[in-house]
């Protein structure tokens, strides 16, 4: 009897792996947010010289759990000006993407167990990395529809902003990460990881990690480039109108964005799951992992402490940075590499 | 048809009116600006005041000079020893009566540590407006010590009402005077951090130098006063000018600065921030010793041992617990210089113990035309710096 359904379900293997992943990527990935939105107020406290939370539970953990208790228990505020269907849909859009963006994201090597071989991964696309930034751009249509179904002119210039800041960002993000994809050969995330086996890339490539990590600050709307919800001009920015759960939606978003944007960074530059001076035995999975999230715990406090430290950039600098200076130092480096890569 | 086309042009020149207060994060208070915008740039801007209405000019015809004083306090709420001494300099001028040294010194002393303390709180909040977060935590780290101060020798942390008609309310107490000398020691530190943070930020000049620019005749016809004032590159500081309350005693320099915009209005108030230090240093020196007060029974109080051994003291006591003073017939008009300028309370006196009129000469209030000259043609995000670095109160826009 047991044989037959293990006979039966034999060929699905592959389907329930990747099920039992999604499902534990998922959550985990959620439930990392509340510890970012911590770990950012705490860190914060400290740049401040004040505390931060510190009164829920062990050194204030329970805050974040707390907060979004009390959102998911806020009323939900729609005003009657507001186009309801685009209203609802916006959030959504924004944290749909970004979990997808996430899937994409291999945090580790293929470990064997059962038999089995399986990747530390969601989805293993081969065009990884130009998947991550098809998806990473439909954010923007969160943020725009956000601005225009509010139905209020903070939110409006809030959306409009953001799409003209994300699209010019994503120029450069693509222009950098065209020179690592051109010295690795590959737009498999895994593949551009193992080619670092020895070498990060971040000392090939160092303008444009620069390059990079700039505009990603950008892409993903945090300090100095929060300009989409600068709350001293906008109030705040795109989503003024929003409360409630929706409102934790956004956030969720954001933060989302942080990790993907920062565990892309890792993949692209720092060398994954590589750990280069100090060697890290494997340990099943757990060696490569734990490689992986210190680099991404580092780049995570390094967007943490650039947000303590600088004061919002005007939009119309914002633009003229992102078009006259970043991206044709990003053209710069693309021919530079192009042309050592002919000549070596 | 070049007409025409001319006019279509005019009528698809769309702009977009937004509102911008009084429940806005930037508007410092209650205040509200209607700007019209063109894209992300301002076109024209009106104020709105009268959201903070206290009618404390009107309620100061109800009241005996004495119980005027803490009401001064709340007008610019950052500035209480300021308000206090402008009508305090301008009763004692009525009643012509001269007041001890001591209390001259402690009066600036007092002065110039609210200077500080606004200055901070102006500093953080206007970096805070900008996005710098942190110099905002910073700045009322060390206002939290100027208020500590305040509570030491007043009991009370904001509302201080220190100064009253003839002297000060009681003499400077020696840790009073200690937690003073620590705190002027302490803060240079402080304040080459924040400049570390903000002044050579590239950010920072960018997003604060040209923005907001007002040029010195402008400046004045406007009637603009104190720092705005100084960093168009007018010289001019009631301190030096017209020194009143042995300001002409101390040795400071006044900082000016040309551009008259965002930036310069910061280094303005920056460099206050340390020449009001040197101010108190040499406070803290040459404070000389005697009575805090006017020894004029008939302005302030008799000291509190006579009144069980002197029978003109006790009847004195009562006679000013119940009645007050009375203040000659006459009008008056003594201007301070503020933390934002020119601060004076033009008092109408009818001979009793009550002011016939009493007028403020509010800065923030007198700035605010010239603040919506300088946000023309900014950009939005420019009319949360000019705003900012204007530095209103609303407490005393609408009195």
């Amino acid at each position: 009897m047991i044989d037959s359904v293990i006979d039966f379900l034999a060929p699905y293997t592959f389907l329930i792996v990747g099920a039992v992943k999604a499902v534990i990527i998922a959550i985990g990935l959620l439930s990392s947010v509340p510890l970012l939105v911590w770990l950012e107020r705490r860190l914060m406290g400290r740049f401040q010289v004040r505390l931060g939370p510190n009164r829920v539970g062990p050194f204030g953990l329970g805050q974040p759990f707390a907060d979004s208790l009390k959102l998911l228990f806020k009323e939900s505020i729609v005003q009657n000006s507001a186009d309801k269907f685009l209203f609802y849909l916006a959030p959504a859009v924004v944290v749909f993407t970004a979990i997808v963006t996430f899937s994409l994201i291999p945090f580790g090597k293929p470990f064997e167990i059962f038999d089995q071989k399986i990747g530390m991964w969601v989805a293993n696309v081969n065009v990884g990395i130009l998947f991550v930034f098809a998806i990473s751009s439909m954010g923007i249509y969160g943020i725009v529809l956000a601005g225009l179904s509010s139905n209020n002119k903070y939110s409006l210039m809030g959306g409009l902003r953001s799409s003209a800041q994300m699209i010019s960002y994503e120029l450069t993000l693509g222009l950098a990460a065209l020179g690592v994809i051109m010295i690795t050969g590959s737009l498999n995330l895994q593949e551009i990881v193992d080619a670092q086996k020895t070498v990060p890339n971040i000392l090939l490539q160092p303008l444009a990690f620069v390059l990079f990590y700039i505009a990603g600050v950008a892409e993903t709307n945090r300090a100095p480039f929060d300009l989409p919800e600068a709350e001293q001009e906008l109030v705040a920015g795109f989503h003024t109108e929003y409360s409630g759960m929706k409102f934790a939606m956004f956030f969720m978003g954001e933060y989302i964005n942080m990790i993907t944007m920062s565990a892309l960074i890792t993949l692209l530059f720092l060398g994954g799951w590589h750990s280069y001076i100090i060697p890290v035995p494997d340990l099943l999975f757990i060696g490569p992992l734990l490689v992986f999230s210190v680099k991404v715990f580092i780049l995570l406090c390094i967007l943490i402490w650039l947000r303590s430290t600088f004061p919002r950039i005007r939009y119309d600098r914002l633009m003229t940075f992102g078009w006259k200076i970043l991206v044709p130092l990003a053209m710069l480096n693309l021919m530079v590499t192009s042309v050592f890569i002919v000549i070596f | 048809m070049a007409v025409s086309e001319q006019g279509l042009l005019e009528r698809n020149k769309e702009t977009m009116t937004l509102n911008m207060g009084p429940q806005h994060p930037s508007t410092h208070g209650v205040f509200r600006v209607i700007l019209e915008m063109d894209g992300e740039l301002v076109n024209t801007s009106e104020p709105e005041i009268g959201y903070l209405h206290t009618g404390i000019e009107k309620t100061s015809e109800a009241k005996r000079y004495s119980h005027v004083i803490p009401m001064t306090d709340r007008l610019d709420y950052l500035n209480p020893p300021g308000n206090n001494l402008a009508f305090c300099l301008t009763t004692e001028k009525l009643l012509e009566i001269d007041i001890p040294k001591r209390a001259q010194y402690i009066r600036v002393m007092m002065c110039e540590l609210a200077r500080i303390g606004s200055h901070l709180l102006w500093l953080g909040t206007h970096a805070l407006d900008i996005g710098a977060m942190t110099v905002f935590l910073y700045a009322w780290r060390e206002r939290e010590m100027i208020l500590d101060l305040n509570e030491l020798i007043s009991g009370v942390r904001m509302m201080t009402s220190f100064i009253r008609v003839g002297g000060v309310a009681q003499d400077a107490q020696p840790e009073w005077l200690k937690g003073v000398r620590d705190f002027v020691d302490y803060l240079p530190d402080k304040v080459d951090e924040y400049e570390r943070l903000l002044t050579n930020n590239p950010i920072w000049m960018d997003r604060t130098q040209g923005v907001g620019v007002i040029s010195r005749e402008e400046a004045i016809n406007y009637s603009l006063s104190g720092p705005c004032l100084r960093a168009s590159g007018a010289n001019w500081d009631f301190r030096k000018k017209r020194p009143y309350s042995s300001y002409e005693e101390f040795r400071f320099d006044i900082p000016v600065y040309r551009n008259g915009d965002v930036f310069d209005r910061y280094k303005v108030r920056i460099d206050e921030i340390r020449q009001s230090r040197e101010i108190i240093v040499q406070a803290l020196k040459n404070l000389p010793e005697g009575p805090y007060k006017a020894e004029d029974s008939k302005v302030s109080l008799p000291p509190r041992e006579t009144l069980k051994t002197s029978m003109e003291a006790l009847i004195h006591h009562f006679k000013l617990s119940a009645e007050g003073f009375k203040v000659p017939r006459g009008e008056a008009y003594v201007p301070v210089e503020g933390p934002r300028g020119e601060v004076g309370f033009y008092i109408v006196s009818d001979g009793s113990v009550i002011p016939y009129r009493v007028k403020l000469r509010a800065p923030s209030y007198m700035a605010i035309p010239g603040m919506c000259k300088m946000m023309e043609g900014c950009f939005i995000a420019d009319v949360v710096a000019v705003i900012g670095s204007v530095d209103i109160v609303m407490g005393e826009v609408d009195r």
